[in-house]
């Protein structure tokens, strides 16, 4: 059970343990982390997800494929660390990770 | 004087996500969250893909674990809500019980319109509507050769697109094209296509005259002009119907759902309604009193009520948007377009990878994206502010949606 740590942007900074096999997008929802929104529940359709990924943590995630990227260029503030947080599914290698959130998912 | 209770009748996207919303904006009073389905409130979406595909597991729909409602203080109960006693404030349970609200919102959603034919109780009959319906169905899939779906529309689609992985599959409908009550012909054809190559067979323009079944199992479907399409597994998606009988009986106004205003209340200002039970008056739909089935809309419609019953009201305005996948296909579409009367493609339709947008007397009013994500998001943002896209802009030599979007950020 890896345990990730998410900022918001005021901050704030938030330890939470997810489960391996789900996305840091739910595992944020379900510690009711505010910043992350998730409306389409993870079908890569809403970028509503979004979060700043730990300069050190980039190439420890998988690639992201064309509709995350072509998504996140609509996203507010998109940066080269950018992810879709439902688009990541948690495993033994994300545990010490460091997500920085946006100001807004809109 | 702050508010120290809120009910809410009907625990899936939009109930669930009012629960949510007010305890993420600080509410302490009780929340009361009644459904009548045994599960822990659940997403619908993934029923007729990823989960019919076993890409996604059961305790993964749910929205939240059941610690979560513990942790937040949320009460969910498992029951029918029969009735809605205004006078006194209180909504009556089927198993005789009552909760007591100061504010109560409807959340009750639609269920499926009936086949209403001949053979529709055959065994291997299904619609899509709830994990029940998926759970029963999807063994089904994994050993039917025939399938025939009734009704060409987003669900009856997407299960064509994964049934078609395994069995033959043929899909009926009244109408003349596929999603034609949402989409433009363009993109429909387009499905029509992509769906074709898979296998998938259409017949438009086409009812169904009965289901024909041997012991009791469904075994063809005959078609209006007689003929009979072999069938051991019938999935249909004809459309939903608003459940509307709570409100009706508790004298609340109904019109195509129940009817609230741009706050999302009813006639009666301690009961709101939202998600695709409520019929609204849309900003973007020229104010005309409109009901949108969708997730983003029963989620920001949630959010809208959370917020006013926080003491932050404001009316809602939100760009409706939706969302269907389809085999390799991803549509996006954001605004609304029905009674639009140009059009102006951006891509190449064979590409696969192309958007229509689509205007009504020249001003932009929605965005159909197919694999192209951005334009879609592009489209939301500028539907939801001016400077208005016109039509004539659109139609220039090399126009870009995201690139226009990018220029008149404000
Ligand atoms: C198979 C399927 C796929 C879909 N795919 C998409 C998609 O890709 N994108 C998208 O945007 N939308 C999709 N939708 C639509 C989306 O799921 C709905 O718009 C959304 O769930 C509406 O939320 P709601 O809360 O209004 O209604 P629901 O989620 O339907 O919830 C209403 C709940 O109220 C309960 N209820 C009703 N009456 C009572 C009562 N008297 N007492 C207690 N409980 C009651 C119902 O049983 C139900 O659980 C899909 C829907 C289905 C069925
Ligand atoms: S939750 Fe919608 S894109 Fe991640």
């Amino acid at each position: 059970m890896p345990t990730i740590t998410l900022i918001e942007s005021n901050g704030t900074e938030h330890m939470l343990t997810g489960q391996n096999g789900q996305s840091i997008m739910q595992a944020a929802l379900n510690a009711m982390i505010p910043g992350i929104q998730g409306d389409c529940g993870g079908a890569c359709s809403c970028a509503t997800c979004h979060a700043f990924v730990d300069e050190n943590w980039v190439s420890v995630l998988p690639k992201m494929e064309d509709t995350e990227s072509d998504m996140l260029d609509f996203a507010s503030e998109r940066q080269d660390n950018s992810r879709l947080t439902c688009q990541l599914t948690l495993d033994e290698s994300m545990d010490g990770m460091v997500l920085r959130l946006p100001e807004s998912q809109y | 004087m702050s508010l120290s209770s809120v009910t809410i009748v009907g625990a899936g996207q939009a109930g669930f996500q009012v629960a949510a919303s007010l305890r993420q904006g600080g509410f302490e009073g009780k929340i009361s969250l009644i459904g009548d389905e045994p599960d822990l409130p659940y997403q619908r979406p993934p029923l007729s893909k990823a989960y019919m595909l076993g890409k996604i597991k059961r305790e993964n729909l749910a929205f939240r674990p059941e610690t979560f409602f513990q942790e937040q203080n949320i009460e969910l109960i498992h029951d029918t809500a029969v009735e809605i006693d205004r006078q006194n404030r209180r909504v009556v349970l089927k198993n005789g019980e009552a909760c007591d609200y100061e504010h109560l919102v409807l959340a009750t959603g639609a269920h499926n319109r009936p086949l209403a034919l001949p053979g529709e109780d055959l065994n291997g009959v299904f619609g899509i509507k709830t994990l029940a319906d998926a759970d029963a169905l999807s063994p089904a899939v994994k050993t039917a050769r025939n399938v025939v779906v009734i009704g060409a529309g987003f669900i009856g689609l997407e299960f064509a697109a994964i049934a078609v992985q395994s069995a033959n599959v043929h899909v009926i409908d009244m109408g003349q094209r596929a999603m034609a009550r949402a989409i433009s012909q363009e993109m429909s054809e387009v499905f029509e296509d992509t769906h074709r190559e898979c296998g998938v067979t259409f017949h438009f323009n086409q009812g169904v005259n009965r289901l024909v079944g041997n012991q009791g199992k469904v075994t063809g479907v005959e078609k209006a002009d007689g003929e009979t399409l072999e069938a051991d597994l019938v999935v249909y998606g004809i459309g939903v119907i608003p459940n509307i009988t709570l409100a009706s009986e508790a004298g609340l106004h109904i019109e195509n759902g129940i009817k609230v205003d741009s706050d999302l209340l009813t006639n009666d200002p301690q009961i709101s309604a939202i998600g695709d039970v409520a019929c609204f008056p849309c900003v973007h739909n020229e104010g005309q009193p409109t009901r949108i089935e969708s997730v983003p809309n029963a989620m920001d419609q949630a959010r809208a009520v959370a917020a006013r019953l926080l003491g932050n009201p404001s009316p809602f305005t939100s760009v409706p948007w939706f969302w269907t996948d389809q085999g390799s296909l991803k549509l996006q579409i954001a605004g609304l377009s029905t009674g639009f009367d140009t059009t102006v493609t951006l891509g190449a339709p064979e590409s696969r990878q192309f958007s229509v947008l689509c205007f009504r007397k020249g001003h932009f009013v929605a965005v159909e994206a197919c694999n192209r994500p951005g334009d879609h998001l592009a489209g939301k943002k500028i539907l939801a502010r001016p400077p208005e896209l016109t039509s004539t802009e659109a139609s220039a030599e090399g126009f870009d949606l995201r690139e226009w979007e990018k220029e008149h950020r404000g």
